[in-house]
């Protein structure tokens, strides 16, 4: 692993419009997006080797292939429980062009969750195990799994509705600066917050991510190829996944510590492979399904010791200027949720000094996917 | 999951759990645990994490635990639970083996509905027992859980 350190980097990005209803088919979004990042890093799609998504999505590589008129692939790989699979897309990507697999990869995520049906709804295509021990009690979308969870966590810790809404807070303010966003110049404040309606005690709708239609992607090239292209380029440093010893997926509450999910994992061999630590993140961009899971995440990368994520998000600590700027394009919570592919794109932005929230000098950033289902991060630097 | 005629869901029953259910349905709250190293272990599964032994047996439990957490979900949900929300749904440890937990409801008696207890009333850690009824009519029969205390 550590032979993988900055030898592939992000060349391009690319995104479709984000709405509560696009009128476009989620493979067309796809290869709109893929073409912008390919356009973005000055890339022919006819050189496309490789590509690599995860679960949940519709569009696979051999309709996106035909489509965008890409050339022999030589490596595809999809990765395994939706949110938790977004970085390692990119991983995947940099370890097939550092081994030589490939030359010119593209990941991508396209998602018609805001026009489409809620996933939970189709009881058919729950999994007997462990959905058996859960469902038939009305524990029916991951917001009370992970409510559950949250619930457990404010009663261990002294974590408050506050903290949450800090953290919801965080995500908005800067979804109000980046006009992409489906929260710009929607402000929320601490009586919206506190008023507004329940969706699974403890969490509350602004708790919980949008809901949305739309695309994104990047390229991965190697580090030498990336310098000849469009934009600056932003290297991979460190990568990782996690699938904590008896975890049982979302329901992580069947573990011996449930509080202690797959980001602890991930983040060992994130931090072991690279050349800096939690203290020298500029800027991070945290899977924000639901607003828990931040503090959750905070813990488990070392940002703070255990039962303090919650203390962390006080004093403005997420905001621009704060200890941590976090989910500096409004995040799931307030930009869009395409299942944290969002957040992989704005730490590029970031790295590449071209936020609508820009951390000043921002030279490392901590990307992270799905928490409390299988994970996986990116620790991307410029 | 099977959805009985009211729209609730039942468990649909994999080899693992099959057991656990059959029990259920005999009014038996009873655990998979290693018939190696007495360890016991859930959701059920072919062997034994900590011995690698595939020899099970299905070890009865009191039927006594304590409330880990709970939620009270609001729709939007699917409609049955709709027409029952705001409801419980707790996750209870076992008294005879911590670290064991199931997922479940507070109920006022064994045929309740969902949403018979006031949430209100519930709080981490109280005590409560087994109890087992079908989540709807004909439906299969399920843990419930009743507080020990008023
Ligand atoms: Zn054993």
């Amino acid at each position: 692993m550590a032979g993988l350190k900055d030898t592939a980097a992000i060349a391009g990005i690319g995104q479709t419009a984000f709405a509560k209803r696009l009128p476009e088919a989620e493979k067309t979004l796809a290869c709109r997006a893929v073409l912008a990042a390919l356009d973005d890093a000055g890339i022919d799609a006819s050189e496309v080797d490789a590509f690599a998504s995860y679960t949940m999505e519709e569009t696979d590589e051999v309709e996106l292939a035909k489509a965008i008129g890409a050339g022999d692939a030589t490596f595809f790989a999809k990765v395994g429980y939706g949110g938790g699979g977004s970085c390692a897309t990119v991983a995947h990507l940099a370890a097939a062009i550092a081994t030589g697999q490939a030359s010119v990869g593209v990941a991508w995520r396209s998602r018609k969750r805001g026009s489409g049906p809620r996933p939970w709804t189709n009881t058919a295509a729950q999994l007997p195990t462990p959905a058996q021990w859960t469902r038939p009690f009305g524990l029916l979308r991951p917001a009370d799994e992970i409510g559950m969870l949250a619930r457990r966590y404010m009663h261990e810790y002294g974590a408050t509705r506050d903290h949450f809404f800090q953290v919801a807070l965080a995500c908005r303010n800067r979804a109000n600066q980046n006009p992409a966003a489906m929260m710009y110049e929607r402000p929320l404040t601490r009586e919206m917050y506190m008023t507004s309606r329940w969706i699974s005690e403890p969490l509350c709708l602004f708790d919980n991510c949008l809901e949305t239609d739309g695309a994104l992607a990047c390229v991965v090239v190697s580090a030498e190829r990336a310098r000849d292209c469009r934009n600056r380029p932003v290297y991979v440093h460190s990568v990782a996944q996690g699938l904590p010893a008896q975890h049982h997926g979302m329901v992580n509450y069947w573990t011996d510590d449930p509080l202690t999910g797959p980001a602890w994992t991930a983040a060992r061999r994130l931090w072991k492979d690279a050349d800096f630590g939690p203290q020298d993140v500029d800027v991070a961009q945290i899977y924000d399904a639901f607003t828990p899971l931040i503090p959750l995440s905070l813990e488990g990368y070392g940002f703070c010791g255990r039962g303090e994520g919650a203390a962390f998000t006080e004093g403005g600590a997420l905001e621009i200027g704060g200890r941590l700027p976090l989910n500096t394009s409004g995040g799931g919570l307030s930009e869009a949720y395409v299942h944290g592919f969002n957040l992989i794109t704005e730490g590029v932005r970031q790295l590449r000094g071209t936020s609508t929230a820009q951390v000043t000098g921002a030279a490392t950033c901590l990307v992270t996917a799905g928490e409390d289902v299988p994970t996986s991060a990116l620790l991307l630097r410029s | 999951m099977a959805e009985p005629a009211a729209g609730f869901l039942d468990p649909v029953v994999d080899e693992d759990g099959a057991p656990f259910w059959e029990y259920a349905a005999r009014g038996e709250l009873r655990v998979q645990t290693c018939a190696e190293c007495g360890e016991p272990r859930f959701p059920p599964r072919p062997c034994c994490p900590h011995c690698r032994s595939f020899a099970d047996t299905w070890r009865r439990m009191s039927g006594h635990g304590r409330i880990w957490s709970f939620v009270v979900p609001h729709p939007p949900l699917l409609p049955a639970y709709a027409g029952v929300a705001p409801y419980n749904a707790v996750l209870v440890e076992l008294t005879d083996a911590p670290r064991i937990r199931l997922a479940g409801n507070v109920v006022a008696a064994p045929g309740a509905p969902l949403d018979s207890v006031d949430p209100a009333r519930l709080r981490i850690g109280a005590g409560v027992r087994v109890v087992f009824a079908p989540a709807a009519p004909g439906g299969m029969p399920v843990p419930r859980w009743l507080l020990e205390r008023g």
